[in-house]
């Protein structure tokens, strides 16, 4: 097969992982970053040339009466168990991967070159840029898998590397506890994914995404209405592998792991938190969107789970004070919008647009959301605090950061010509289509967007002078400028790339179009929204404050995330801790290890008592032997007689 | 028969008798090697009587003459080097390995 050569952009990576994570520490840091650096250059070189050759190449068999192909461009079997049971192991080229491939390569790409100006002179320079590597060819992995075991070790191994980046600092305490959080939590939800893996493929006989997808209805009809407490065990086995998507994409209530996942370094938010690894779960759910798409029930949890985040989310990141935090919750709120619209997305409405409208803001939130996170980190790094009253008018002193700052702000409000407004707006058109009453919660949901985005805006930017001291802020070196300015463009542009044609639920190439009436609402939403934000936050005033303390309860609540931490603290340390684990660990260590330890104690203490017999003197034993010998023989002789 | 086996037995009595009494290791030895010769006359005796035709006690007892000399060579060894650790080869006193 011609693109056979995308296999390249694993194995780059990989192999720079295993340079880097070998040798590294024997290469200077500058060399291992630009080293680094290079590989992933490369990487996206060949990734882009794949994606476009799949779009764009004219060879035959891509685009087939205007559906675009799926193309296994490599296949090859890993594991055969059993004639059924066979794990293969490849690279699956098709709409959402090539997609996926260009989102992932550029904000990798970009934030390794940030990360040679953020973390000059870090600890460890060596060991970052090789768990970037391994983070970028398990991402990638996972987007190219051809079936869903191959998707399910790959998705581990981001789980691994997010893990590893979180706890890059490891000798600060709240960095290793957040990163154990966030394996804990996300690998709680992969026991769902496994198991739902487990039972889709025992009814369907197949791993493979193309067989499974090419007749949904088939392969549900297989399972043979078998149901497990009043669902379907297809609904059961789709739910559960959401539940698994849910985790990594930090989904209400598997959400808690993200926000504390922002003790790692400010790039790998970029990456991993924000751009690629948390939308792993709005991808998996999109790859096997034609199963979904039957499961009526399946797609309605994911729409009420999608939508419930959303809302949540924005609440809570309209009162935090950490500017990270405030972009984590505003991650959590946008992949929500994701998961909403490919809940709302049916076959039936508008060619599935909102299967359509989920992967572009998918790819429309990559750039800017990680735009937005670099600016964050370089504003961290210039004034080095995460706290907003640490930050207040540092327009002037950091002036590319601003504009790129207020391009990405535009873009996530949904301000027309940013792309933003061009993805949510899909996703609104799609909500609507389905029912009012969710277009309406996406609206709302989109008003705080702008608001608390802008809110973070002018209170790093405008609000007030603080004296900064000797210590003046600068901007940021070149290094880190560059991708601002790379993401801020593409965030600009994103949104007119015609993505009908590219990316659909059936494959069909299609023309979208703008629905003005959902636009026009959408626009003047995010309008007030930002006058909202404009009015409370420009300049420095105790309008917020007095809000606060009006709606003091609401506004504690909301600023310690709806307590949602404190209930899963509750939950695990009071109810599972105490009450199950705890007599479990009494039962281990006392009725099970006590057995083992009496015998060996009644061993002991019997041997010891005929301790004295070992005399040393050899005649001794003898006499022993010779009258136990003679005794064995006088016995015999009686019973023989 | 009894002609042989009873000098065997006597041999094989003075050998458990010189084993449990004896102090110096190479009296041991030499008893342990009256026990052996004793036995191998057994096998030598019950062959001859018991089973004309055959001969694999003659052949056994063969083997356990090969296998006694090689086995004294050892014992021989080990006495001297016990000898050379502590000067003394008398059984009674040498009890250091026990509880």
């Amino acid at each position: 097969m011609e693109l056979s050569y995308t296999v390249a952009v694993l194995i780059i990576p990989v192999f720079m992982f295993l340079f880097l994570g070998i040798v590294g520490v024997k290469l200077s840091k500058k060399t291992a970053g630009i080293l680094g650096t290079l590989a992933m250059g490369v990487t996206t070189v060949i990734a882009y040339a794949a994606a476009f050759t799949y779009f764009f190449g004219t060879e035959q068999g891509q685009v087939i009466d205007g559906v675009r192909q799926q193309l296994t461009v490599l296949d090859l079997t890993w594991l055969e168990f059993t004639k059924n049971l066979v794990i293969k192991i490849g690279v699956l080229l098709d709409p959402i991967s090539a997609m996926m491939l260009i989102v992932i390569s550029t904000v990798s790409f970009m934030v390794h070159i940030y990360s040679l100006g953020y973390m000059d002179g870090e600890r460890g320079f060596q060991r970052y840029y090789a768990f970037l590597s391994l983070f970028t060819f398990s991402m990638l992995g996972l987007v190219l898998a051809t079936n869903i075991f191959q998707m399910y070790i790959f998705w581990e191994l981001v789980g691994v590397s997010s893990y590893l980046l979180i706890g890059f600092y490891y000798t600060l305490p709240a960095a290793v506890s957040a990163s154990k959080k966030a394996f804990i939590v996300t690998r709680f939800a992969d026991l769902g994914f496994l198991v739902g893996i487990l039972i889709l493929s025992f009814y369907t006989d197949t791993f493979d995404f193309i067989s499974l997808t090419s007749d949904p209805q088939a392969a549900i009809s297989t399972a043979g209405g078998a149901t497990f407490l009043g669902c379907s065990v297809m609904t059961w086995a789709l739910t559960l592998i959401f539940m698994g998507g849910a985790g990594k994409s930090a989904m209400f209530p598997l959400h808690i792991w993200l926000p504390d996942a922002m003790e790692g370094p400010t790039p790998v938010s970029a990456l991993i938190h924000a751009a690629t690894m948390v939308v792993a779960g709005v991808y998996l759910v999109a790859r096997l969107f034609p199963i979904y798409a039957v499961d009526v029930t399946a797609l309605e949890i994911i729409t009420v789970v999608g939508a419930f985040t959303a809302l949540y989310a924005a609440a809570v990141a309209c009162v935090q004070s950490d500017i990270k935090r405030v972009l984590a919750f505003s991650t959590i709120s946008q992949i929500a919008f994701m998961i909403t619209s490919l809940g709302v997305a049916s076959p039936e409405l508008h060619h599935g647009v909102g299967y359509m409208a989920s992967m572009f803001h998918l790819f429309t939130h990559a750039m800017f959301k990680a735009l937005l996170f670099l600016c964050a980190g370089a504003i961290i790094h210039a004034v080095h605090s995460n706290e907003m009253s640490a930050m207040g008018g540092l327009r002037k002193y950091m002036p590319i950061c601003h504009i790129a700052f207020l391009i990405g702000c535009l873009a996530i409000a949904g301000i027309p010509p940013f792309a933003g407004f061009f993805s949510k707006d899909e996703i609104l058109v799609a909500a609507y289509a389905k029912s009012p009453i969710w277009g309406v919660w996406l609206s709302v949901v989109a008003g705080m967007t702008a608001f608390y985005m802008f809110r973070l805006y002018y209170k790093i930017f405008w609000w007030n002078n603080p004296d900064y001291g000797h210590h003046t802020p600068h901007e940021a070196p070149m290094t880190m400028t560059f991708p601002l300015i790379f993401l801020g463009l593409v965030s600009i542009v994103a949104g007119f790339i015609p993505f009908g044609e590219f990316v659909t639920s059936n494959r069909e190439v299609y023309e979208i179009h703008l629905d003005w009436t959902v636009a026009g609402t959408s626009i003047a939403i995010a309008v007030v929204g930002i006058a909202l934000a404009t009015v409370m936050y420009r300049k420095e005033n105790n309008l917020p404050e007095q809000l606060a303390n009006r709606f003091r309860g609401l506004w504690t609540a909301a600023y310690h995330r709806f307590y949602m931490d404190e209930l899963y603290q509750f939950i695990t340390h009071k109810i599972i801790f105490a009450r199950i684990s705890k007599p479990i660990a009494w039962f281990d260590r006392r009725i099970i290890d006590g057995t083992m330890d009496l015998l060996a104690n009644v061993t002991n203490s019997a041997s010891f008592a005929v301790r004295r017999m070992q005399s040393g003197s050899v005649q001794t034993y003898v006499w022993f032997y010779l009258v136990g010998a003679v005794a064995v023989a006088v016995i015999t002789i009686i019973c023989l007689i | 028969m009894l002609m042989y086996i009873i000098p065997s037995m006597i041999m094989f009595g003075c050998g458990i008798y010189g084993f449990i009494t004896r102090k110096n290791m190479i009296a041991i030895l030499i008893s342990l090697e009256l026990m052996l010769n004793a036995v191998d006359i057994n096998f030598a005796v019950f062959n001859r009587f018991l089973f004309p035709g055959q001969m694999e006690g003659m052949f056994f007892s063969l083997f356990a003459i090969g296998l006694a000399a090689a086995e004294t060579a050892l014992a021989i060894a080990i006495v001297i080097n016990v000898y050379r650790a502590a000067r003394n080869v008398d059984i009674r006193q040498l009890t250091k390995m026990k509880f």
